[in-house]
């Protein structure tokens, strides 16, 4: 553990930030020989990269910083919430009033997972839990929330006719799009599954990278990535269920038939 | 009355009237066809009587109800529909046949067959590759499937080759006429002036949005 300590690399410093910068060189060097026209994107990437993350940094100190409150730390998980959300609608502009149910995906993913983890005490209810925690909800989340809602909306478009045809024959609305909620939901999971399936084989997670580059026992930080994965995969599920369902009951009257999706658009 | 009455129906969209002002007494029993030029308000007009869509203004009522106070669900069996395009689900025949009648047997669904002059043998086949015109049989099939009165087809010909054709229309004929016991009642959407003649008991036309011609 010493000397795992010994070599943590937390503290790189200002030069070895500077000396990790030649890998960007070497991209540069790749798009130029290449002709790929990616330098001026690798460059703005990297700076923004950078410089993002930096004010992150500094606004995570007051938000972690355990002598301060709460609210802090929950203000951050709104905000990250909150721009999410605008993502997802900028992500999948098809979607009808995709704002609204993404809040309500996330904020269900939210209740469910962070209400384990930290309700049943798994992780400390601390700043310095809760934010990175519910980032990684948060950014899982939302790439399922956009999968899956895309995906509903293509079911609509490339299956009217039989969707339609199903509910002249009598089916409600719920019955009649479910192969299609079904395959838009499987769409959205099967990704994080297979990815649930392969940890540690191909690449090892984010969460045990920086725990075991931070000094942590390998086998500590396998216990908390392990807790990541299984909180991936329930906010994932949990707002992938919320999506479809809220977006499902938009896409069909209550009188059972299907709207335009353009009209699913304009209606509040 | 005894089949559909509409009165002061208006439908907009796409910048227009789609039907403007349409007023109709259709009776449940025989073929009526809605002719008129492409664009004319027909599929609009028969989406409305399977309340796959409203009308913007005024009344539909069947067996001399409003649509909107009947059970929706139950109406569509009352009043199935067959569509332009053939759209099979995945699956087998038999699967297909059983959207709309969960506890469809494999006899009834011979037989459903057999009356579709399908051979019983494709029960088993994937829908998805049949010929055009089996995969309509197998669509009408399984709205036949829900015991409907009447039935709305929506150009249900029109993609497909002349022999398949004459297999739907000698088939709508078949169940129209005082000798089925069916007695299944018929509304055809048709542009096509030969299927008029051969098949309509009555000819409603549209042009524009309004009933134009009763005949």
């Amino acid at each position: 553990m010493n000397e795992l300590a010994d070599i943590a690399l937390a503290d790189i410093g200002l030069d070895g930030l500077a000396i990790s910068g030649i890998l960007i060189a070497v991209a540069l060097v790749l798009s130029v020989v290449r002709r790929l026209g990616l330098e001026k994107d690798l460059l703005v990437a990297a700076a923004r990269a950078l410089v993002q993350l930096l004010i992150v940094g500094f606004a995570l100190r007051i938000v972690v910083d355990g002598d301060d409150p709460l609210i802090f730390t929950w203000i951050w998980v709104v905000l990250m919430v909150v721009v999410a959300a605008w993502t997802v609608r900028r992500r999948a502009p098809e979607v009808p009033n995709v704002i609204p149910l993404a809040l309500l995906s996330f904020a269900a993913a939210a209740a469910v997972t962070l209400g384990v983890l930290f309700g049943l005490r798994v992780f400390e209810p601390t700043g310095r839990a809760i934010v990175p925690i519910a980032g990684m909800m948060v950014g899982n989340s939302m790439t399922a929330t956009v999968v899956v809602s895309r995906r509903l909306v293509a079911e609509v478009r490339d299956y009217r006719d039989l969707i339609e045809a199903r509910l002249a024959l009598g089916l409600s609305s719920h019955d009649a799009f479910a192969p299609h909620l079904r395959e838009a939901l499987r769409t959205g999971l099967v990704p994080q599954i297979e990815t649930t399936k392969t940890v540690g084989l191909i690449a090892l997670p984010g969460a045990m990278t920086g725990l075991i580059l931070a000094g942590v026992e390998p086998i500590e930080a396998v216990r908390v990535q392990v807790a990541v994965m299984y909180l991936v995969l329930g906010s994932v599920s949990t707002t992938a269920a919320v999506m479809a369902l809220g977006l499902t009951r938009r896409l069909f009257t209550k009188d059972h038939r299907l709207v335009l999706v353009e009209k699913a658009a304009s209606q509040p | 009355m005894s089949g559909f009455e509409l009165s002061g129906i208006v439908v907009e969209g796409d910048g227009r009237r789609r039907l403007d002002g349409v007023a109709l007494e259709i009776g449940d029993s025989g073929i009526t066809v809605l002719a008129g030029a492409s664009g004319s308000g027909k599929s609009t007009l028969l989406r409305l009587l399977n309340r796959l869509d409203v009308p913007d203004e005024g009344t539909v009522s069947w067996q001399g109800t409003p649509l909107d106070d009947v059970d929706v669900l139950l109406h569509r069996r009352e009043v199935g529909m067959v569509f332009q395009t053939p759209a099979v689900a995945p699956g087998t025949v038999l699967d297909n046949l059983r959207i709309g009648a969960i506890d469809l047997d494999e006899e009834t669904g011979a037989d459903l067959c057999n009356l579709m002059s399908l051979d019983a043998d494709l029960l088993t086949r994937e829908a998805s590759t049949l010929s055009g015109g089996e995969k309509q049989r197998v669509c009408l099939a399984r709205t036949i499937a829900t015991g409907p009165e009447l039935i709305l087809a929506d150009e249900p010909t029109s993609s497909l080759d002349p022999e398949a054709t004459e297999v739907i229309e000698t088939l709508a004929k078949r169940f129209t006429s005082p000798e089925s016991p069916m007695q299944l009642g018929w509304i055809w959407v048709s542009h096509d002036s030969g299927q008029i003649e051969r098949l309509a008991d009555r000819v409603i036309r549209l042009d524009a949005g309004r009933v134009v011609e009763e005949s």
